[in-house]
């Protein structure tokens, strides 16, 4: 598999930039039923190298591994990794979320029924460094390589054994909590206002048909005609996409 | 970390939302000297709501950057007495306020007034069903007060607020298209209804078709521009859809930093401090008259700050919680059913209905405002005849399309995946074409959801978390689950290519993961008898007489609307009462 669908996914590589490639080495991603169409979209300007905070060369990897199968770059819009998910959630554990200081965080720690919501001490940093540790740990017991390194399949499968909690990542942490808390911040990632590193070239909002920043809709609130709201995604930096 | 005692003011005003902000315009126009104590930080337009930084969905609905700091404190839950509650460690259900202006500033803005019947809920359904008719577990009772009593209040908080809606019934007159079921006004609002967004106007289209009453939501944002009684301007809402969660930067929703502060700012007489984390309230030696209160700075010096008269002005359930750590009041007891304090805590019980359509037909959920919309009340308060049916209460309907942005999640139909590339197809194909609409129901009060202090865990003050004991009881879940199906026959009449329909299954517990809404009351409910209340009709505590609690904390029971507009009239009222009776007579303005 490792030599059998690249030249889709390398295109979708070549958007990233070259700044990226090198950390992607170990990528050799593809799936051969999704065919990478040019979703029309020039690809936005080789964003400054970005050197990850927190992350760790080989969760970097991860990340990005995982991260493009969430949300894969198809003829749909931009995958994650074009759209920059990985850089927004390195930049957003920096902040007082990333150290679950948004977060009511005094033991004792006792679970729930699970309506009362989550009751894990671990905070996002936490979270990524001991769940990427866990996965890893986890398809190297059964495959023998990295996540990183599995096609776009192997990979989707590995994603719904978490989702469903199937994989066991120890007592810490539940596996379809983790993978929650990571599509959550891909999706939150996505769709952000570029000014927090994501969502690249507005990529998520033109996927959907967000605005952004517009902030006025005066004219458009009572035409009622069932025809789209006209103008293109604006981000908060007044850039128009 | 020292300990100072401040110089003796008139009012103390503990936390500065809308009741704080109204009672403290209302006690400077008494020329009363007057302490506004907060626990979060100074809040206003500029900087909190500054354009354009402010339209950043991550940072505000997200992060709930406006939102309480839940790493201090926040409240704990169980569903009944046989476990052990756990806190809320992060946002779900609901989202209380902090900082200046409280939850009124980043609030959405429907801005109602409470049914008649709904003051006298116990009373009515008595007269009309009979007494069997309410199960013995649920425990509503009357407010203690008339529609009539607070029509005047209703009418000046709407002319603060610059509220815009369609009057049907003036003084007794037919005068518009607004809500046939709507009681009697002593005036219109001062501004006419909001635009429609679309999506709000296909539903008022298949309402009518189905044979009920649409109109539109009676909001607290402005249709045109607004200058209030207290001289306190406002813009025109422009539907930028930043609106629930975020401080609005046009001056269009109605605020308490917006629609009062402005006007007592400048005043020598009135001071604001925010960053004020009040620990109790004091009493003297006879626990029968307050001498102030004692807070915590932002320093972590301990304060003293006396005052004649204490207004317990927190967030919805924190008044119980407050009461409780001061001894005001005997604590509820759920087995012996003495005890009031903490008493009949309610919420809101809703449902939703997502209407899908197709990819031609554009409804662009991005354009919105918080208090906008279409509503139809046929299913609200005892409009339809609950006899055949069984159950108490009711639910208004609506369209109230705020601003849906897609950080905060995209409605997919049922079965679509939660990622991956057919997430993506079903994400573009959804965000753009979807309806949403609610029954916005009651949740009534029941002898086994209350307050009390939790024995586990503590706040960043050392003070016991407040405990919520709370689940869903049968006769709520009947009641929405028939609204919703009324709701549904509307949500069809709109002909979408499918829907979703989001309601709960009987059986079904409290969860407190997913946004529902922030509209909790009780607690320290007022009403006639000092036996199943904790303040009497002007919101003073039977106990202690110079000690006023207003607040959702004082519904008995949940309303079918958003309870915002019916707290502002209880604190214009209750500070009546203070100003004229009170102030002449400071004492019981009821006996015990």
């Amino acid at each position: 598999m490792s030599n059998g669908s690249l030249p889709s996914d390398r295109r979708g590589l070549m958007k990233l930039g070259a700044a990226l490639l090198p950390a992607l080495a170990g990528l050799e991603a593809g799936h051969a039923g999704i065919g990478r169409a040019e979703a029309g979209t020039p690809p936005a300007a080789a964003p400054a190298a970005y050197a990850p905070g927190y992350f760790t060369a080989t969760e970097w990897r991860f990340l990005h591994a995982f991260c493009d199968r969430l949300i894969p770059a198809d003829e749909t819009g931009p995958g994650a990794v074009e759209a920059g998910v990985p850089e927004f959630i390195d930049r957003q554990l920096a902040t007082p979320w990333g150290f679950g200081k948004l977060w009511y965080m005094e033991g004792p720690f006792v679970d729930g029924p699970p309506e009362l919501g989550v009751q894990s001490p671990l905070t996002p940093r936490d979270l990524y460094r001991q769940g990427i540790a866990a996965v890893e740990a986890s398809v190297r017991r059964a495959q023998g390589r990295a996540f990183a390194e599995l096609d776009a399949a192997a990979r989707d499968a590995v994603l719904h054994a978490l989702d469903k909690g199937e994989t066991d990542l120890g007592p810490a942490l539940p596996s379809a909590y983790f993978f929650a808390s990571v599509l959550q911040d891909t999706l939150h990632g996505y769709f952000a206002d570029p000014v927090h590193g994501g969502n690249r070239g507005m990529g998520g909002w033109k996927m959907v048909g967000f605005p952004g920043a517009r902030g006025d809709f005066w004219d458009w609130v009572d035409r009622h005609d069932g025809r789209p709201y006209p103008l293109p995604p604006m981000s908060i930096t007044g850039r128009r996409a | 970390m020292a300990e100072t005692r401040r110089p003796e003011v008139d009012v103390a005003i503990v936390g500065f939302g809308w009741c704080g902000a109204i009672m403290a315009k209302e006690m400077r126009e008494a020329g009363l000297r007057v302490v506004a104590l907060e626990r979060g930080a100074m809040r206003d337009t500029w900087p909190d709501g500054a354009y354009p930084k402010t339209l950043d969905e991550l940072t505000y609905n997200v992060r709930h950057r406006l939102f309480q700091d839940l790493s201090q404190s926040t409240v704990t839950i169980r569903h009944n007495e046989g476990q052990q509650a756990v806190p809320y460690r992060r946002f779900g259900a609901f989202l209380p306020g902090q900082g200046v202006g409280g939850a009124g500033l980043h609030w959405s803005g429907c801005h109602w007034r409470v049914l008649p019947e709904e003051l006298r809920l116990r009373s009515h359904y008595e007269e009309r069903y009979g007494r069997g008719f309410i199960p013995d577990e649920m425990t509503i009772q009357d407010f203690g007060v008339t529609y009539a009593e607070l029509e005047p209040h209703f009418d000046f908080a709407e002319k603060v607020f610059g509220t815009s809606g369609t009057a049907y019934r003036v003084k007794g007159q037919v005068v518009g298209e607004g809500n046939p079921f709507e009681a009697d006004r002593s005036s219109p609002f001062p501004l006419p209804a909001q635009k429609n967004t679309y999506s709000a106007e296909l539903f008022r289209r298949a309402a009518l078709e189905v044979g009920f009453h649409p109109f539109s939501i009676p909001s607290a944002n402005t249709s045109a521009p607004y200058t209030n009684p207290y001289d306190c301007q406002m813009g025109p809402c422009n539907f930028c859809g930043f609106c629930s969660g975020y401080a609005c930067y046009m001056y269009s929703k109605a605020s308490p930093n917006v629609n009062i502060l402005p006007a007592l700012r400048d005043d020598p007489e009135f001071e604001l401090r925010p960053g004020c984390e009040v620990l109790r309230v004091d009493l003297d030696s006879t626990g029968r008259q307050a001498t102030g209160v004692t807070y915590a700075d932002a320093e972590g010096n301990t304060v003293t700050q006396p005052a004649r008269l204490v207004i317990v002005a927190t967030f919805a359930y924190n008044n119980a919680r407050l009461l409780l750590l001061s001894r005001i009041g005997q604590p509820y007891d759920p087995r012996s059913g003495e005890g009031t304090v903490g008493r009949n805590f309610n919420y809101q019980n809703m449902a939703t209905i997502k209407a899908f359509f197709d990819t031609d037909k554009y409804v662009d959920p991005f354009i919105g405002a918080g208090g906008n919309g279409v509503a139809f009340d046929d299913f609200n308060g005892d409009h339809f005849d609950h006899g055949p049916l069984g159950f108490v209460g009711g639910s208004p309907c609506w369209v109230n399309q705020a601003g849906n942005k897609p950080a905060s999640g995209i409605a997919l139909p049922a079965g679509s995946p939660g990622w991956g590339a057919a997430w993506k197809k079903a994400a573009r194909d959804a965000y753009r074409h979807t309806v949403s609409m609610d029954a916005h129901g009651t949740n009534l009060s029941y002898r086994d959801c209350y307050l009390s202090l939790d024995p586990t865990y503590r706040d960043a003050w050392g003070q016991p978390l407040l405990r919520m004991t709370f689940d869903w009881h049968d006769n709520d879940i009947r009641m929405s689950r028939y609204v919703t199906a009324q709701m549904e026959k509307v949500a069809r009449a709109m002909a979408p290519k499918s829907i979703n329909v989001l309601v709960k299954q009987p059986g079904a517990h409290f969860d407190a993961r997913s946004y529902q809404t922030t509209h909790m009351g009780g607690g320290a409910v007022m009403g006639t008898d000092p036996r199943t209340s904790v303040l009497n009709r002007y919101l003073q505590s039977w106990d202690v007489h110079n000690v006023f609690v207003p607040g959702s904390s004082a519904f008995p029971q949940g309303l079918g609307y958003n309870p915002t507009g019916t707290v502002a009239a209880l604190t214009y009222w209750s500070a009546r009462a203070i100003r004229g009776e009170y102030l002449r007579n400071p004492g019981p303005l009821v006996p015990r």
